[in-house]
């Protein structure tokens, strides 16, 4: 393969929606291979490669623990602006008394994962790009910290610490344990930008890894 | 518009509380947030960064250009009847505007960033017409602050009080006064950490360097705008940042944060004063590319 990572990352809290409870949000146990992704794009993505990730190492043991939120339940709607932006003087913004919803989330508590992924080139690649370069690239970035923006884990406000993993062996939370996790989600299909599906596989964790070679992706 | 910042940043903000409550619980009738496996105290992102907002709207008072999307108060000209309305017509003329013009979502959200301090700084959902392809989509601020916690385990305390003002009229017939309870933290030190992409700012929201020294202002200032009853003494006591030499940064955040070391001064065997802290920073283990300001 050659051109695989594996990289370190931890934090104090995690929350990877379930997407059958995403209006009070409950994480589910470890990350999703969508998050991890997400991860790695932070720290460096190119439209000419795209990220697969190969196994997740658990490496502390699964703890939850709960936080109840005043949240507000409206967006920006570009049909206002956009009459905002044509003149009308219409007052746009959100009022958080008015719109206040509390909703609780399930989540993560000290996580810390090991990430082995590889990247594949797209055919946005153009003739000067070769994964030799990116591997370089990304090399450098994980030795330094440097990263497009902070990764995190689900959520903006969980923020990811990560550092390239240099070790042959990672040891896990769960070593001689089999943990079927259920179904969880594996990313979504982007293939037609107007009908975005999304993708479920069964997780299974064999001694604290999972492992998502070769692993059926149901739609 | 301004020129984006060119650097990345990391910030840690060191502040306190006295005989107050920083952040209730909803979960926990309104008890100040608290770990329950370790007792360290909690605030959350969104309450700090509520803070930085109240502060932004009382200083630039709705100021072209800082004005601020998510408020707390109700604002006097709005409809949501109306806005509802305007909504189901504009779904269709959004469509053709999508025709006429496939850069409109881009747009949209230039507008929203160029207007709104606090998307321009922590980024905002937009909703998307799937059907018309316009996708503004989410837009992602380049300030990203985690959950504060507590430098110590915390106590709680209940504060029972009276009032002699009855509400109702059967009630006053009956007793001459009313119990209440308070949730106070004697004194807690918190910290919180925060990151700021110059990438994400460049390519996406244009958060400028002025927009960065009013963001420092409102993390200095956010608690002396923001007195009440059940706030008790809040101050920010330290907020240390760390100025990288790139835009992608110098080295890994963990590192620059694990140099701010907060140690207990003195034998005082519980906490009830900052000065039962002391707060230095490990010069040693920042490079050398890296600007360490203290801006407090």
């Amino acid at each position: 393969m050659g051109y695989g990572v594996r990289v370190h990352v931890w934090g104090d809290y995690a929350l990877f929606s379930r997407s059958e409870f995403k209006v009070e949000r409950c994480s589910y146990d470890i990350i999703t291979p969508s998050a991890a992704e997400g991860l790695l794009e932070a720290v460096y993505w190119h439209p000419g490669c795209r990220w697969v990730i190969d196994k997740i190492y658990v490496r502390k043991p699964i703890q939850f623990t709960s936080v109840r939120r005043n949240e507000i339940k409206s967006k920006v709607v570009p049909g206002n602006v956009l009459s905002v932006m044509k003149g009308s003087g219409k007052d746009i913004s959100i009022s958080s008394r008015e719109e206040i919803v509390q909703r609780a989330s399930m989540i993560l508590r000290d996580v810390d994962y090991v990430i082995d992924a590889h990247f594949e080139l797209t055919s946005k690649a153009n003739d000067t790009d070769n994964p030799g370069k990116f591997k370089d690239i990304i090399m450098r970035r994980l030795r330094r910290g440097q990263c497009f923006h902070q990764p995190y884990f689900g959520c903006r406000e969980f923020p990811a610490r990560f550092e390239l993993y240099d070790q042959e062996v990672v040891d896990t939370a769960y070593p001689d344990e089999r943990r079927d996790l259920g179904y969880m989600l594996y990313g979504f299909d982007y293939t037609d930008p107007k009908d975005i599906q999304p993708m479920f596989f069964r997780a299974v964790l064999e001694n604290g890894v999972l492992d998502l070679r070769d692993c059926e992706v149901l739609r | 518009m301004a020129e984006a910042i060119k650097n990345r940043y990391e910030f840690v903000i060191l502040f306190d509380v006295e005989n107050g409550n920083p952040n209730g619980d909803p979960d926990a009738g309104n008890l100040p947030r608290i770990d329950p496996e370790s007792g360290y105290g909690l605030v959350t992102d969104v309450c700090l960064k509520r803070k930085i907002r109240n502060y932004v709207q009382a200083v630039k008072e709705e100021q072209n250009g800082y004005k601020i999307y998510i408020k707390e108060e109700t604002p006097l000209n709005r409809s949501d009847n109306l806005a509802y309305e305007a909504l189901k017509t504009d779904d269709k003329k959004i469509k053709e505007a999508k025709k006429n013009d496939p850069d409109i979502d881009l747009k949209i959200r230039d507008f929203m960033c160029s207007n709104f301090y606090d998307i321009r700084t922590f980024g905002a959902v937009m909703t998307t017409f799937v059907k018309a392809a316009l996708n503004c989509g989410q837009v992602r601020g380049p300030v990203q602050i985690g959950f504060a916690r507590s430098v110590d385990p915390i106590s709680t305390q209940e504060v029972t009080i009276t009032r002699v003002a009855i509400t109702t009229e059967k009630d006053a017939e009956e007793k001459k006064t009313e119990m209440g309870r308070k949730n106070i933290v004697p004194y807690a030190l918190y910290r919180a950490e925060g990151f700021i992409s110059a990438n994400l700012a460049r390519r996406v929201t244009g958060f400028s360097e002025e927009d960065l020294e009013l963001l420092w202002e409102a993390i200095i200032n956010m608690f002396e705008i923001d007195r009440s009853a059940a706030r008790g003494k809040m101050a920010v006591r330290e907020l240390i940042v760390f100025k990288h030499s790139r835009e992608l940064g110098d080295c890994p955040a963990y590192k620059l944060f694990d140099a701010v070391k907060i140690e207990r001064e003195g034998d005082a065997g519980v906490p009830r004063k900052y000065s039962d802290y002391k707060v230095w920073i490990d010069n040693s283990a920042i490079p050398e590319t890296v600007e360490l300001m203290r801006k407090i």
